[in-house]
């Protein structure tokens, strides 16, 4: 059992705060504006789609201290135990006045009504640390979290690619005492147990892995939070009363990335940015559509394990994985039990848990050399957006006949499902255009798509069919959309 | 007395030059201030609205009990807080439609029935949850159509323009098309929500810190809710998140509802909605179904055109007369029709009162007269290009508008030879061709479409009254400058802009003039900030206040050292005195001394304009604005995705009074024209209820939405025909409809699977799935017909 510690503590710019009387779902934005009277985070949408509120948080990854962009709208006080908040207020040149990435954005008239202006500046200023040269691609990465009405970017860009000429990274005030910040954080990592009781509600944050499993044992009906990229709406938006939170994305080894001869196996606390990092090498497929998930700021909060266990039909991890054969480890006290990803989903918001468990990590088979993959998603706004649908396609191919296939889709129905049917007329033909076509046509024995805000279900059948022969089309060499002339 | 006289050539903050927004560096630090940064006093309490649940009801009950028992609540503030009879009305057209809470009919799903104040935001937001609603559901018809076929009525005087003889021009066509179009709204998504704090005074004052585009109608508002005069409220404004037509009727409830709590509890009360509230219970802009009917000959000339407007107004007048008047006021673009009939139809529905949105219903009108262009380019296998040549406004018998205004000032020929040109429209168009013929005979993937549209846009609020504005202008006696004008700073650089023509004026550096807040106090009986006139309304007025002031100067200074007035002169942060050069400081003090008056109030009203509504003729205009755009387009044929891969845009802004900030206004329009056209879509369900009701379902364009490449340029050559302020022009809206081109352009690409024979008639927003809707339809229609 390890030490309990009853109050948390972090940096906030260059104050050391101590907190035992916050309420566990009291946000980072309103603890900032209403608490510290720090007002340059905005509010503007409280569901972290708009990225006014973007502020950086400092916290110690693989035994160096990262700087991420987040979403103060919907991070709990709790999660920042042990980090560095940044905010707009304290950035600064060398000698005090604006900081290279505002004068850049000053001068090349960045800013209209300014409401979002802070939260882009922290974007910018996040992206400029690790890429003071970025692209234009990288730019728009990089602001894929962030909403602007008024300027149409346009000056924004021009604004993020003359930052270097403003000053290099490696003068910044924050690279120059990220040593000072590195022991700071250090020092606040004693190995305790913090358990965090205010206003009624508790929140614990588990000492390591193994103290996570007791903690939920104890408490079977505490709500988990990983990246509270859902859990924190809950909060916001539907004002829902929890009382008792597991706070569990600083335990590293929820994190770890394990790679086997014949599995990958991903912690369920990697979050997206640290996934595509972490998983680039082995499925090369998936490089473009990590930063299809979401923006910047929810990529470094939300994890693939929190994207599955909150059980959605549209989350855009599952088909991918499923696609892939993964397994499912979950883990209650000692025991683990490992399932088919596919099972784990029942029906809508209905999943395959046991009362104390938690999803620990996912198991990923490493593909065939033959095989082929694909993974789609349509969604009205390319990027940051919700998908309408998603499809994952593995196919295995041996002597010109398609032995193996996996087909997966989100946005079809209640739970993420495989095209059962359709792979099943795929198996023992040849991959032609034909042959696609064909498996197309069963779709609709294997779904009954609805029509809501995001499509009609006439669309997502359509364009589900249709996926098979974009997936045929992009194994012949065409061009993708993206990169068409 | 001896002084160095400092002799620059040019002051700072000169006029037709570029300068930062005055705010820029406060906006980076995040110390610039917006309504809710405020520092509150101790005691403020926090309002939140409860909203209604149904989309039309008898209200029977509305049981608070539940409320006023939850933690931290002081209070509720319903319709019974409005003491005098006559006063629960808020609409802006003083048609007693809009009420601040219903007390016997709730008309739309999200109306606001009631106020929970209590000492922190998140309690009263808790506690409103908790209301017992009682109330008898009845039909509902949230859709124009559906409620015009149920019979509903019009919310305001619907409008005809007529001129010509329709009849007989589609009588004499050889060709005519008729056809619908469904157009989308749109939801504001200015960054910083709706806002207001309320803050008592003594007797019966109220101070209200918002964040609205019409102060002077917050305070009107105000006082009738609160039945006190005018003259004490005061609303202040330093500046918006963000505004775009959404908070110039729209802020009025919160401002209301804040003063009333502020009033029944004697302490300041702020009041701040969720985003998700806030986009359910404020207006957007108005959708529209249109049936058009066009007769043209075979080149392509447009003979008559017949259309009915109809729009989705919501279940109160709000701003909808004016805005259905200026879709039809801009259904013509840029075109000349010989015969032409066009009626409004501003229809009642159950849902949210739709409100002002930059270009105030003018993109809906424009977009169709664009939708008729491309459909007898379709019928003659023409570019559209040489159909919307041949059908502009041009010479004598070509240049009367359908309310009967000359286009006097038409620079759209030289704008649009100067596009075609730069953006190699015609050899990108041989090219494109090509691309799709190849793509059809190889099942390809990708279609392309490129298209150049013209906008005209008539420049001047509709109702003439509107066009007037007031200026405040302090010279203190350190020589120190205080601005203030009607306008709101809204992001868009109306401060800048004003604070240079008065820095050119009295030729000082720009640093010495201080524009404060936007306040009833110091301007009184304001227009909103809107309709594009921000700069040349108040810019005018700002003007005069400085004349006068300078007037006073000369005949003091011609008296005092004996000169003739042309023989003083204001030279850059000096003045010329006969021979004499006395620094703008040293004449100030000598001024002061002398007892002259160094402040003035100035005033300006727009020249020229009349407009008779009843018989749809007049110059409801000033001038036009023009601007010119090409886009192409390529869209993936099997989803219906598509990516914009180059804009090229030449804009009419006159002789600009800040290049820089105007060019701001032309980039962020299109894209915000853009999003309005291809991502944003407000859907409602059968019950009424909006479902795309925040950012994480209504999405805006992002960075990397907007064209990968992106050339922008104001026409340098243009000034203003017209005598407006230093020969500029209005800005603000008509960029907007430039985006018009991408939705032209994505037409041609769906138009290209069925040879180009067929008109998709993509209604808007083109979401992925109306382009895949349409391209799915013109194949299998290509195969029918083929």
């Amino acid at each position: 059992m390890p030490s309990i510690r009853k109050d948390i503590r972090f940096w906030l710019n260059d104050e050391l705060i101590t907190l035992d009387q916050c309420s566990p779902t009291e946000t980072l934005l309103d603890y900032l504006r209403l608490e510290r009277r720090l007002i340059g985070a905005k509010e503007g949408c409280a569901e972290g789609d708009c990225g006014a509120c973007t502020i950086l948080v400092g916290r110690l990854f693989q035994g160096t201290l990262m700087y991420e962009a987040v979403n103060a709208c919907i991070r709990f006080l709790p999660s920042l135990d042990g980090c560095h908040v940044v905010t707009v207020e304290a950035l600064k040149d060398e000698d005090g006045g604006l900081h290279p990435v505002q004068q850049a954005m000053v001068d090349h008239h960045g800013s209209q009504c300014g409401f979002c202006t802070p939260g882009i500046v922290m974007s910018l200023y996040a992206l400029w640390m690790t890429n003071p040269e970025p692209g234009r691609c990288q730019i728009e990465e990089a602001l894929q979290g962030n909403l602007c009405r008024c300027t149409g970017y346009a000056p924004i860009i021009r604004a993020a690619v003359a930052i270097s000429d403003y000053g290099s990274p490696l003068s910044d005030w924050l690279e120059r005492e990220r040593k000072t910040n590195f022991k700071r954080l250090i020092d606040l990592h004693d190995g305790a147990r913090v358990v965090l009781e205010a206003e009624g509600k508790r929140a614990i944050l588990p000492a390591n892995l193994d103290d996570f499993s007791h903690v939920r044992l104890e408490e079977p009906h505490a709500t988990i939070v990983a990246g509270s990229t859902d859990v924190g709406l809950w909060v916001t938006k539907e004002i829902r009363d929890l009382h008792t939170l597991i706070f569990i994305a600083h335990l590293e080894d929820m994190k770890a990335v394990i790679c086997s001869q014949s599995h990958i196996t991903i912690g369920a606390g990697v979050t997206y940015s640290e996934a595509k990092q972490a998983m680039s090498g082995y499925f090369p497929h998936l490089d473009a559509f990590w930063t299809r998930i979401a923006g910047p700021q929810i990529r470094n909060m939300g994890t693939i394990g929190g994207n599955i266990a909150n059980g959605s039909p549209i989350g855009d991890m599952p088909p991918v994985l499923i696609a892939l054969g993964a397994d499912l480890v979950l883990r209650k006290s000692w025991e683990q039990r490992i399932i088919r990803l596919e099972d784990f989903f029942i029906d809508y918001g209905k999943q395959d848990r046991w009362e104390g468990d938690f999803v620990e990590a996912i198991r990923i088979p490493i593909p065939a050399p033959d095989s082929l993959h694909g993974v789609y998603k349509v969604s009205k706004r390319r990027d940051e957006d919700i998908s309408s649908l998603c499809a994952a396609f593995y196919l295995g191919i041996t002597d010109g006949l398609i032995t193996k296939a996996r087909i997966a889709f989100g946005g079809m129905a209640a739970t993420p499902k495989r095209a059962a049917e359709a792979e099943r007329t795929l198996k023992g033909k040849p991959f032609t255009r034909e042959t696609m076509l064909a498996a197309a046509d069963c779709l609709p024995l294997d779904f009954q798509p609805i029509s809501d805000m995001r499509a009609s279900a006439d669309y997502r059948m359509r364009v589900a069919k249709n996926l098979f022969e974009q997936f045929w089309h992009d194994k012949q060499g065409t061009m993708p959309l993206e990169a068409a002339e | 007395m001896k002084q160095d006289i400092k002799t620059e050539d040019a002051i700072r903050g000169q006029v037709h030059k570029n300068l930062p927004h005055e705010s820029a560096q406060k906006h980076v630090s995040g110390q610039a201030d917006y309504t809710d940064d405020t520092r509150e006093p101790i005691g403020t309490l926090h309002a939140y609205l409860g909203l209604s649940d149904v989309a039309h009801a008898k209200l029977v009950d509305i049981d608070l009990n539940a409320c006023l028992a939850m933690e931290g609540v002081v209070g509720v503030i319903t319709a019974k807080d409005i003491i005098a009879p006559g006063y629960n009305d808020i609409s802006a057209n003083h048609l007693d439609d809009e009420p601040v809470f219903p007390t016997d009919e709730i008309e739309f799903l999200g109306q606001p029935l009631f106020a929970v104040v209590a000492r922190s935001r998140a309690e009263a937001r808790r506690a409103a949850r908790e209301a017992k609603i009682t109330c008898e559901p009845l039909p509902a018809q949230i859709d124009a159509l559906e409620a015009k076929e149920a019979g509903y009525p019009y919310v305001a005087k619907p409008l005809k323009l007529e001129r010509g003889d329709v009849i007989k021009g589609f009588a004499g066509a050889t060709n005519r098309i008729k056809g619908q179009m469904r157009i989308g709204g749109q939801d504001h998504m200015y960054l910083e929500g709706q806002i207001a704090f309320a803050l008592p005074g003594e007797d019966e004052d109220m101070l209200i810190r918002t964040s609205t585009q019409h102060p002077s109608e917050a305070q009107h508002m105000v006082a009738q809710v609160l039945g006190i005069p005018s003259h004490s409220v005061t609303v202040e404004v330093r500046r918006l998140g963000g505004g775009f037509g959404g908070k110039e009727s729209q802020m009025n409830i919160f401002c209301v509802v804040a003063a009333l709590a502020a009033r029944k509890f004697g302490q300041p009360v702020k009041i701040r909605p969720d985003r998700d509230d806030d986009m359910t219970a404020t207006g957007k802009r108005h959708d529209f179904v249109v049936d058009y009917d066009v007769a043209f000959d075979e080149d392509g000339v447009i003979a008559a055109v017949e259309g009915d407007f109809m729009a989705r107004c919501g279940y109160a007048a709000d701003l909808s007369g004016p805005v259905t008047d200026r879709a039809l006021f801009h259904a013509d673009n840029a075109y000349f029709y010989p015969n032409v009939l066009l009626r409004s139809h501003p229809m009642k529905t159950n849902t949210v009162s739709n409100t002002a949105f930059r270009g105030f219903g003018g993109p809906q009108g424009v977009v169709v007269a664009e939708r008729m262009i491309e459909e007898i380019a379709f019928a003659l296998g023409k570019d559209p290009l040489e159909v919307r040549k041949a059908n502009f406004y041009g010479d004598a018998g070509r240049d009367l508008t359908p309310y009967h205004q000359q286009v006097e000032d038409n620079i759209l020929p030289r704008l649009i030879e100067e596009m075609e040109a730069k953006s190699d429209y015609q050899a990108r168009r041989v090219d494109i061709l090509t691309y799709n013929a190849k793509a059809n005979a190889s099942h390809g993937l990708c279609r392309k479409g490129l298209a150049l549209t013209p906008v005209k846009f008539g420049i001047s609020f509709t109702a003439t009254h509107f066009n007037q504005a007031g200026s405040l202008i302090h010279v203190y006696s350190d020589g120190s400058i205080q601005l203030n004008h009607g306008g709101t700073e809204m992001g868009q650089g109306l401060n800048t802009k004003v604070a240079q023509v008065v820095a050119d004026a009295f030729q000082v550096d720009i640093e010495r003039i201080k524009i404060t807040s936007t306040t009833t106090e110091k301007v009184p009986n304001t227009s909103a900030t809107a309709a594009s006139s921000g700069s040349d309304l108040n810019g005018m007025a700002a003007l005069d206040a400085v004349n006068q002031i300078k007037g006073r100067l000369v005949a003091f200074l011609c008296e005092k050292w004996d000169v003739a007035e042309d023989e003083i002169a204001f030279l850059p942060n000096r003045v010329k005195i006969g021979e004499k050069l006395l620094s703008f400081d040293e004449v100030i003090k000598q001024a002061y001394l002398a007892r002259v008056h160094l402040s003035a109030a100035g005033f300006y009203k727009t020249p020229k304009i009349h407009w008779d509504r009843d018989k749809g003729q007049g110059r409801p205009f000033f001038y036009f604005a023009y601007g010119a755009a090409v886009s192409e387009v390529t869209v993936n044929r099997l989803t219906g995705e598509y990516v914009i891969d180059r804009t090229d845009i030449i804009h009419d802004v006159g002789k600009s009074l800040n290049p820089i900030l105007d060019q701001g206004q032309v980039e962020g329009a299109f894209v915000q024209g853009m999003g309005w056209l291809t991502t944003e879509e407000l859907w409602w369900d059968k019950d009424g209820r909006l479902r795309t009701h925040a950012p994480s379902t209504y999405k805006i364009p992002l960075a990397s939405d907007i064209p990968r490449i992106f050339n922008v340029e104001l026409a340098e050559w243009s000034q203003n025909a017209e005598r407006t302020i230093k020969r500029s022009k209005a800005v603000g809206e008509p960029p907007f409809m430039l985006a018009i081109s991408v939705l032209e352009a994505l037409s041609m690409a769906v138009a290209s699977v069925a040879d180009y024979k067929i008109c998709p008639r993509l209604d808007t927003p083109a979401t992925p799935e109306r382009v895949l809707l349409a391209i799915d339809k013109l194949m299998e229609k290509g195969r029918c017909d083929g």
